[in-house]
């Protein structure tokens, strides 16, 4: 039942508007609303039982295992939630002089630093409110570097196909044409398809490392190389930045830009679809160009950097200079980390990933690489299940749900047939990685005696399986009364 | 160790599963020579307790002001059910709603919010948000210009749309190719001059349509959403949500007839529910036509039916984004602020088309009358004499930093400085008061601006404003 249908005319929550207000009696009519919108009228009681309803249909990290490749759906730290919730962080006006706000902009600038230490670049700003924001701003600063230097006949930029969509449609955005190249079987970059593809029309290459197919680029040193002595910058994206925290740092890869996922290796929550946080960092010859605003310090006392500061920056990138509420979550989580925790991060974050490949093909799972290390996530293929059996990896995924898994990521990286991408993170225990494991052999079981019941998976969720070909077609994407 | 579960002996079993000798090994295909070692730079760790004491001692560092800036963030009283609902882990620690079946909560809440925001604007369908208000005012140009059959790159941006909101979109067009041409307002009203309009020459996609503008003053929507659709240009509306509890909807701008209305209405629904909170999170929402719906940015959500014949939700036209269509997608947004969404949506719902409406009211007569009481202090007068939502413009015979500065030191935000955007508003200050103001509150911003003006204007001569004190 939708909001809507538990509404009665002239039902209210009374308590939560003023009492008394006046009538618009100076505006002119030709301006005014003729008929109310269509909100529900509804007591306060109403609302909170239908929504904490609404919450209780959802899969959560709280309540449920998400072994999501490429997410890193982690445990969100319920202090990082409170402490960014103190009253007088919340009540701040984003334009109030930095003077009344300088506890919150020490906390800004001190993730600046701690966010340049994790990667080893020269500068950060935080700008960017979500990965692909962030992806945007970095192609953006390749883009004003050439510019800046005359360098305009640098057209194109080079994405390796099993990258995530947000890379070409990013470089689309920035006016650049995209050129993809091959992954070789060991599911690393083809140096010979770089090595081609490279030349005086190169701005730059955008690299995951580890890439989406859960493995560590091992020649990124020559590929630097590669695309250095042709004149092009090196973008890293930072979605898998979780495998190598502490380890290795993407400034002592020779990466010239990245983007971090705050929601993904910093903790802060995905909110059923954002907010997130996706800062970036640069090396020094890209530093004019970071997007504003950023914190500077000057004896102590801190304020934004805008555009008299930096005047080749690419710009600014929100009304108000960014996430804030996320930006200090991810500042509490790295302060209870220290830098001891975050190099335990990438290290249980590999050890679950290895663990629970080991144990699933143990069980009879086909790893896509098998003869590599996982970094913290791997893939799995059903590609033989399904010609065996006709059940897909969409169909195994949703079967697990009935088990009270979430799913792990389905054709993604599109290379790899009927995969399945696990991340099962540092936050979770060896039993929850033994039960899913369980869970995953049942599954199959179940495909290989019947098929039919996986096929119409799942059975015991709010839902059962949707019809997207009707949501698409018969498009109905606003209620009306009837 | 921090939000890690594993025991000594869970690690040396794991580790015997891998068939490992330690955790190090697991990084042996990395390149010994790009090994950092640790990250000595990051200070050491702190439990929760002293992270909690810390961060205590910072917001009491940043205390609480009696604020009367609006400029695009604008304090709402927000009901106590939002956000205890909005932060239960059910919500908070969810994925994107990718997995429909296990994602009905967040999905059917998004679709009760597109309806909600379509009513609100008048038009047929709404996405799931954007980021801000800025960025999806930056969407809305891309998407006229995409939609231009013609393929004309050009777009009017009146100069009384917010300053940074054309600055976000000068930087997410600035390498399209589109050119932004500004349109001046008229000096005495603060809206956008029609006959400077009727005056430029030359073919655009589209006029952006600011309502209320930056300014708080009510732009003539119905004849600048004429003016557009006469000249084959899309209007793009850019609304304050919650004025639209009160205002003309932007899917009725215009004359009747067959293509009344905006096309496109983007805006920041911080308004509805969400804490000013230095910035953000705060979320952009964008509403349009039917015939638009596959030119739009952003997660939709749509009803079906399950197999079963019941209906649910599921995202819906994915084609149009970058994780199928890759490079040449609609756009590249992939996350969008789905928890502010949650919030607005339940604050939508609590607060009913009587209550917003009454928030919208009530703000506008607060504004109306510290407006009064300001102008009836010497050395301060109204700028423009259009009508305004709940902002306005005032003039100050003292440097306006010096006013706000000495206001500050008394606990008051006094308004926004406009100069900085507009050098020749140098000496003026958009104030705003919303429901959140009580007459005592307007009254001590009076007082206390008349004494400084007071001693500034030659009373007491070379004596500073009483921030100094």
């Amino acid at each position: 039942m939708l909001i809507f249908e538990h509404a009665h005319p002239g039902r209210r929550a009374h308590a939560q508007a003023p009492y008394n207000a006046p009538a618009a009696f100076d505006l002119p009519a030709d301006q005014l609303r003729q008929t109310p919108p269509l909100l529900p009228e509804t007591s306060e009681l109403d609302v909170v039982r239908h929504y904490t309803g609404l919450s209780q249909k959802n899969f959560s990290i709280d309540t449920q295992f998400y072994p999501l490749g490429s997410c890193t759906m982690k445990y969100n730290p319920r202090a990082c939630n409170s402490l960014a919730m103190l009253p007088q962080f919340l009540s701040r006006h984003p334009l109030a002089d930095v003077a009344t706000g300088q506890g919150f902009l020490v906390s800004m600038y001190e993730l600046q630093e701690m966010l340049m230490e994790v990667t080893g670049m020269a500068a950060v700003s935080l700008a960017p409110m979500a990965g692909a924001h962030g992806e945007f701003a970095g192609v953006a600063m390749i883009r004003a570097y050439h510019d800046a230097r005359g360098d305009t006949a640098r057209r194109e930029i080079i994405v390796p196909d099993a990258a995530h969509g947000t890379n070409p449609a990013t470089a689309t955005m920035c006016g650049y044409v995209v050129k993809e190249i091959p992954t070789d079987r060991q599911g690393n970059v083809d140096l010979d398809a770089l090595k081609a593809a490279v030349g005086p029309q190169t701005a730059g290459l955008m690299l995951t490392n580890p890439s989406t197919l859960g493995v560590f680029e091992k020649t990124i040193v020559e590929i630097q190389k590669i695309v250095h002595a042709a004149g092009g910058l090196s973008y890293y994206d930072g979605a898998n930045l979780n495998a190598i925290l502490g380890r290795v740092r993407p400034g002592d890869m020779g990466f010239d830009v990245i983007h971090m996922n705050l929601h993904k290796t910093f903790s802060t929550p995905h909110g059923g679809g954002g907010p997130g946080a996706g800062p970036v960092g640069v090396s020094e010859r890209l530093q004019p160009f970071l997007p504003i605003p950023y914190v500077v310090s000057e004896r102590d006392f801190y304020r934004w950097a805008e555009e008299a500061d930096v005047p080749q920056s690419i710009g600014r990138m929100s009304a108000f200079g960014g996430n804030m509420g996320v930006l200090l979550r991810a500042w509490v989580y790295a302060r209870m980390l220290g830098g001891v925790g975050m190099q335990r991060v990438a290290e249980f974050a590999a050890l679950n990933a290895n663990y629970l490949a080991a144990e699933l093909n143990k069980a009879g799972f086909e790893l896509a690489f098998p003869e590599r290390r996982a970094s913290h996530e791997f893939i799995v293929t059903l590609k033989k299940l399904k010609d065996e059996t006709g059940i897909s990896a969409m169909d195994f995924a949703k079967r697990l749900l009935d088990y009270g898994f979430h799913a792990p990521t389905t054709y993604f990286p599109m290379l790899v047939p009927e995969c399945l991408l696990i991340e099962p993170t540092e936050t979770e225990s060896k039993e929850t990685l033994d039960a899913f494991v369980q869970a995953m052999v049942a599954v199959k079981r179940e495909a290989e005696s019947q098929p039919d019941l996986v096929k119409s998976a799942p059975h015991k969720l709010p839902s059962r399986r949707l019809d997207d070909v009707k949501a698409a077609r018969e498009l109905d994407l606003v209620w009306k009364p009837a | 160790m921090p939000f890690i579960p594993h025991t000594e002996s869970d690690i040396r079993s794991m580790l015997a599963s891998i068939g490992a000798a330690s955790t190090d090994a697991l990084f042996d295909e990395i390149p010994a020579e790009l090994n950092c070692g640790g990250l000595p730079g990051i200070p050491e760790g702190l439990s929760e307790m002293h992270v909690t004491r810390l961060m205590h001692r910072r917001a009491a560092q940043d205390g609480f002001y009696s604020n009367f800036i609006g400029a695009g963030a604008y304090e709402h009283h927000i009901p106590a059910a939002v956000w205890p609902i909005v932060t239960r882990g059910e919500f908070y620690s969810a994925y994107t709603p990718y997995q429909a079946e296990a994602s009905q909560g967040t999905l059917q809440l998004l679709y009760e919010y597109q309806t909600m925001m379509a009513s609100l604007t008048g038009l047929d369908v709404s996405n799931a948000s954007l980021y801000d208000g800025a960025s999806a005012l930056a969407e809305a140009v891309l998407m006229a210009v995409r939609a231009n059959k013609a393929g004309c790159r050009r777009v009017l941006v009146p100069a009384t749309v917010h300053p940074r909101y054309l600055a976000v979109t000068r930087t997410t067009v600035k390498n399209q190719n589109i050119e932004l041409v500004s349109v001046p307002f008229d000096k005495t009203t603060g809206v956008t001059d029609l006959a400077a309009l009727e005056a430029m020459a030359g073919e655009a996609a589209a006029l952006v349509i600011p309502q209320p503008n930056f300014f708080g003053a009510l732009e003539p929507v119905d004849a600048l959403t004429d003016w557009a659709h006469a000249h084959n240009m899309l209007a793009i509306a850019v609304v304050n949500p919650l004025a639209l509890a009160l205002l003309k909807p932007p899917g009725l701008w215009g004359a009747v007839g067959k293509n009344q209305g905006a096309d496109i209405c983007v805006g920041d629904g911080q308004p509805l529910g969400v804490p000013m909170s230095s910035g953000g999170p705060y979320f952009g929402f964008m509403t349009t036509r039917q015939t638009l719906v596959r030119q739009m940015p952003g997660r939709l959500v749509g009803r079906t039916v399950d197999l079963d014949g019941q209906p649910g939700f599921t995202l819906t036209l994915q084609a149009r984004e970058q994780h199928i269509r890759r490079s040449k997608a609609t756009s590249n947004i992939c996350t969008n602020q789905g928890l502010l969404v949650t919030a607005a949506t339940i604050h939508m719902a609590l607060l009913g088309p009587a209550g917003l409406k009454s928030v919208a009211l009530e703000s506008h007569a607060k504004t109306r009358a510290l407006l009064e009481k300001l102008v009836s202090v010497p050395g301060v007068e109204r700028v423009f004499n259009s009508t305004f939502f709940h902002e306005a413009v005032i003039r100050v015979n003292t440097p306006v930093d010096d006013v706000l500065r000495a206001l500050r030191a008394q606990g008051i935000l006094g308004g926004y400085a406009l100069g900085g955007d507009y050098p020749e508003l140098a000496d003026c200050i958009l104030v705003c008061a919303t429901e959140t103001k009580t007459d005592d509150d307007l009254e001590q911003y009076r007082q206390q601006l008349e004494r400084i003006l007071s001693r500034r204007n030659g009373r007491e001569p070379g004596v500073p404003p009483c921030a100094y004190k």
